[in-house]
């Protein structure tokens, strides 16, 4: 059922790069959007009602046009080198990361059988460019708001490493479209689709850690310390504006996308309609894809307008000490089960 | 080991707890007023820009003795006595013309303190709040109803009208003098012919009884 | 704790500047921490951004009056519990007696902007630890306060309401039962805030063991208000040193227990503050149970004030602690000197004492925790 676009002329190649970054560029908008929105609606209030008609929906577009005009301020003891190139070094690591999301049935930017790992090591440098914004920017604020991430990230990275790995153990493949593939049909119980979630007790306490654990990789709070308004003024982003400000905005968007998409194929079937055989195809199952990690990205926002922010020492210490023991048990736990049953 | 599941319980239940108060009120509507399609109403006395009735002050000055940031500035003209300013609505007779009557509504601090020692209930606030304005000066609002050729000529009238009461005045004062210096000389007289001999009393009283 | 020490074996601090322009000074405060990686050694406040010669203008004034108007722009967060002050103090110089109504209208005013005033420094103390969303809700309750006494004074901010021996204007009509609307209206939003804010773990973590204050130090720094009563003294001006007709109400001091930590915590001091909303609430239904319906609003008393040579202090329980007035008059129409006593001014004097070895994020809490209003302490 499933073929792949694969062809090796430039054009597609051009075609293959176009299509996630249309899709990032397109969310991107929508989710700035949907997230005052989200936000006002939560707090009593509108959110953005004016621009466009209908409940402001071309909010973000009037943003961005008004960042793309700014004025590009670098500070004047900054690197300059590393203050410029640190966002457009962000944005590539998480737009390079969706080469190997399926986003559809018939569609995956490149069909490699490491993908889970590529995503995983591609989405480091995000560390790396976090830190480069916040030490070339010659601000303290910016520093901390850096080194606060690095230690977040790299801490962070480990649960969730270890709970994707659990489902490799089922899965046995790195591949996601394979992942993905091996989620079709509803067999459990009789009607629930076959989802990594529904099929092992301990792949629910494992979707848990990994959900905690991408809230902390994409800075949403409770986990936001890099950006902590209140406290760091901006974090990493304090000296930037224009549209190098946005192109941080846009990144961090496209990462919680990005993880909010990983976690959909790796626990809730991916693209695999919840119906079984009843509205799928490359459409819908595009459809059902982008559903499942937008819900996850609503649950974010949801929480995010809820929840007040950890402190940056509790924040490691929920990591190492909680998460990660749990997490690698929990893997233990998974392999038993799959050898037991 | 116990303790951190239980920990972990109740930490997830608050923030469930909390989660279920913000979903309702996602679904519950909003307080939102969409301002410039819709207003507040506000209360009739709200005090937002203070407003004068012009036509019934009598240039008294009392709410500007009153202010604490002197943003009123009033000047006054004694009416002559040819002309009849009437009276107020309040029947208080006015006697100035109000050739200068400005409010600096940026310096204004709205404590209503010039409000209430109005004799005539002229100056007061509105409830009208959207007068904002790109040039400070343009925050001056100037209340006196008189066209500059008034003013001058009101001013005029006034400073001819003291200039003769001043004329008059000094006449009067020069009399006065004039009377005083002839008394005076014929009290030095009267006490010469004291000296040399008369009693004084008796001369000396019509004189200071004399006004 | 692991220190940074240099090659020389020098410790490596690094000075950062907290403010005037941070979003969580609450204003225009600036903080030097000595920073530690982000541990703090030392912290020192630097104040005087606001300063508007509140004291010098009340000298000059030439009336006692027209201070009121500047009492309110001390701490603009209470406005109505700054003019009671300096009405109580001056009608005590005049020794004069008040209305009844007066009185009744004076505490449900001061009492409901106490409530306001702690609605905006709990809701800005969660929003300094990154809780948007209590801060909005509690912003529309606010506003249905405001609302109240912009219909009785005209003005939602700064009220010159009260004057001396009286009220500025009559309360309208249906004020009593505004009042009482509100009471019921507000009562579940407590519960509701609980639910949200006050019990949730991450809050707890944020708050308990944070920025502790013993009763002894908070009692040598003068520390008044929720700030004392959440160290657990049992200490406020209405019940303690009555004015205005407070001796007629009945209600507790609720005082910080060290539930979630320890005692005089964070926690302890925002909880005292939700508590007290509760009993301000308890205060406004006695209130507006007794208020008289008839009755005139202003005492007769000469139209210049000119109290008999002498001074007085007179305090009262603001928002936010102890607020004093002291009064010199040397019978002349103005006061010859005014000093007031702010309690935020206290207040933030002794945050070096209780922020050492705290966290940058903990800075955050200890200053959102002591809810100061940098009007106040400038002046």
């Amino acid at each position: 059922m499933t073929h792949y676009i694969l062809n090796i002329s430039p054009v597609a190649i051009l075609v293959h790069a176009a299509i996630p970054l249309t899709i990032i560029l397109v969310y991107a908008l929508v989710a700035i959007w949907a997230e005052r929105k989200v936000a006002g609606f939560i707090q009593d209030r509108l959110g953005p009602m004016r621009v466009g008609g209908w409940h402001g929906w071309a909010q973000s577009i009037a943003d961005l046009l008004k960042l793309i005009q700014k004025e590009d301020i670098i500070p004047t003891d900054a690197s300059r080198f590393l203050f410029k190139f640190a966002p457009f070094m962000m944005f590539a690591a998480s737009y390079a990361a969706f080469a190997v999301i399926p986003f559809s049935s018939s569609y995956i930017g490149s069909n490699i059988n490491i993908g889970v790992f590529y995503l995983l090591a591609v989405t480091s440098v995000l560390t790396l460019s976090i830190i480069m914004a916040g030490w070339a920017s010659n601000n303290k604020w910016s520093l901390l708001g850096g080194m606060r991430s690095a230690a977040q990230m790299v801490s962070y990275e480990i649960p969730t490493i270890a709970t994707v790995l659990t489902v490799i153990v089922v899965t046995g493949s790195l591949n996601l479209m394979t992942i993905t593939e091996m989620q079709s049909g509803n067999d459990i119980l009789g009607f629930l689709p076959n989802w990594f979630i529904f099929q092992n007790p301990f792949l629910i306490v494992a979707f848990v850690i990994f959900f905690i654990s991408i809230l902390a990789e994409s800075h949403r709070v409770p986990f936001d310390l890099p950006e902590s308004e209140s406290e760091l003024v901006a974090g990493y982003q304090t000296e930037y504006s224009g549209m190098r400000w946005a192109m941080f905005m846009l990144a961090e968007y496209a990462d919680m996308l990005l993880l909010s998409l990983l976690g959909a194929t790796l626990f809730f079937g991916g693209w695999n309609s919840p119906f079984g055989d009843f509205m799928s195809g490359p459409f819908w199952s595009f459809f059902w894809f982008m559903l499942k990690g937008l819900l996850l990205v609503f649950v974010m926002m949801w929480i995010r307008w809820t929840l007040p922010r950890y402190r940056v020492d509790q924040l490691m210490h929920i990591c190492w000490s909680i998460l990660i023991p749990l997490s690698f048990i929990n893997l233990v736990l998974v392999a038993l089960w799959e050898v037991i049953f | 080991m116990v303790s951190a599941f239980k920990n972990s319980w109740i930490t997830f239940k608050s923030i469930f707890t909390g989660m279920g108060v913000t979903i309702r009120h996602f679904f519950g509507p909003s307080v939102t007023l969409q301002y410039p399609d819709e207003r507040a109403v506000l209360p009739k006395d709200t005090r937002a820009k203070l407003y004068v009735n012009i036509d019934d002050c009598i240039g008294c000055n009392l709410c500007a003795r009153a202010c604490p940031v002197n943003c009123i500035d009033i000047e006054t003209v004694v009416a002559t006595s040819d002309v009849d300013l009437g009276k107020t609505s309040t029947g208080n007779p006015k006697r100035f013309w109000l050739t200068r009557f400005d409010i600096d509504m940026a310096k204004c601090m709205y404590c209503d303190l010039c409000v209430h020692p109005c004799p005539t209930f002229c100056i007061y606030m509105v409830p009208e709040y959207e007068y904002s304005e790109y040039d400070r000066t343009n925050l001056i609002y100037h209340f006196s109803n008189l066209e500059p050729a008034m003013v001058a000529e009101v001013k005029e009238k006034a400073e001819k009208e003291a200039a003769e009461k001043q004329r008059q005045r000094e006449e009067m004062m020069r009399k006065k003098a004039e009377e005083a210096k002839i008394k005076q000389m014929e009290a030095k007289k009267k006490a010469e012919e004291n000296n040399s001999g008369e009693n004084d009393a008796q001369s000396s009283k019509p004189e200071n009884g004399d006004p | 704790m692991i220190e940074a020490i240099t090659e020389n074996g020098e410790r490596r601090e690094m000075t950062i500047n907290m403010g005037p322009q941070h979003p969580s000074t609450h204003g225009v405060l600036r903080l030097e921490l000595v920073l530690d990686g982000e541990v703090i050694t030392r912290v020192k406040p630097h104040i005087g951004y606001l300063h508007r010669c509140f004291e010098k203008y009340a000298e000059k004034m030439d009336d006692y009056a027209k201070v009121i108007p500047y009492t309110d722009r001390m701490d603009y967060v209470s406005a109505m519990n700054q003019e009671h002050g300096y009405v109580v103090a001056i009608e005590r110089m005049l020794e004069l007696e008040v209305p009844e109504r007066v009185e009744y209208i004076r505490v449900i005013m001061a009492e409901l902007q106490r409530i306001a005033s702690h609605l905006l420094g709990i809701g800005a103390f969660g929003l300094d630890l990154g809780a948007f969303t209590p801060f909005l809700y509690l912003f529309t309750e606010r506003e249905k306060i405001l609302d109240i006494f912009e219909k009785a004074s005209g003005a939602r901010l700064l009220y010159n309401y009260m004057a001396v021996a009286g009220l500025m204007r009559d309360v309208h009509p249906e004020f009593k039962e505004e009042v009482s609307d509100f009471v019921k209206t507000f009562r579940p939003k407590i519960k509701e805030l609980d639910d949200l804010l006050s019990y949730n773990q991450i809050f707890i973590k944020r708050t308990a063991n944070i920025g502790v204050l013993p009763d002894k130090v908070a009692l040598n720094y003068a520390a008044s208000g929720p700030v004392l009563r959440g160290s657990g003294v049992k200490w406020d001006l209405r019940k303690n040193d009555p004015y205005s007709i407070y001796d007629r109400f009945e209600f507790e001091i609720p005082v910080g227990s060290g539930e979630m930590g320890t005692l005089g915590d964070c926690w302890d001091r925002y909880i005292v503050r939700v508590r007290e909303m509760e009993q301000s609430l308890r205060i406004i239904e006695q209130a507006v149970d007794g208020m008289p319906d008839e009755g005139d609003v202003m005492a007769a008393i000469p139209k210049r004030i000119r109290p008999k040579e002498g001074e007085l202090y007179a305090r009262t329980e603001s928002p936010r602690g102890e607020l004093g007035y002291y009064i010199v008059s040397d019978k002349s129409a103005s006061p010859f000197r005014v000093k007031a006593r702010a309690p935020s001014f206290v207040h933030l004097s002794m945050l070096p004492a209780i922020s050492s070895g705290a966290l940058i994020a903990d800075m955050v809490a200890i200053v959102g925790s002591i809810d100061i209003v940098l009007g106040e302490v400038d002046r």
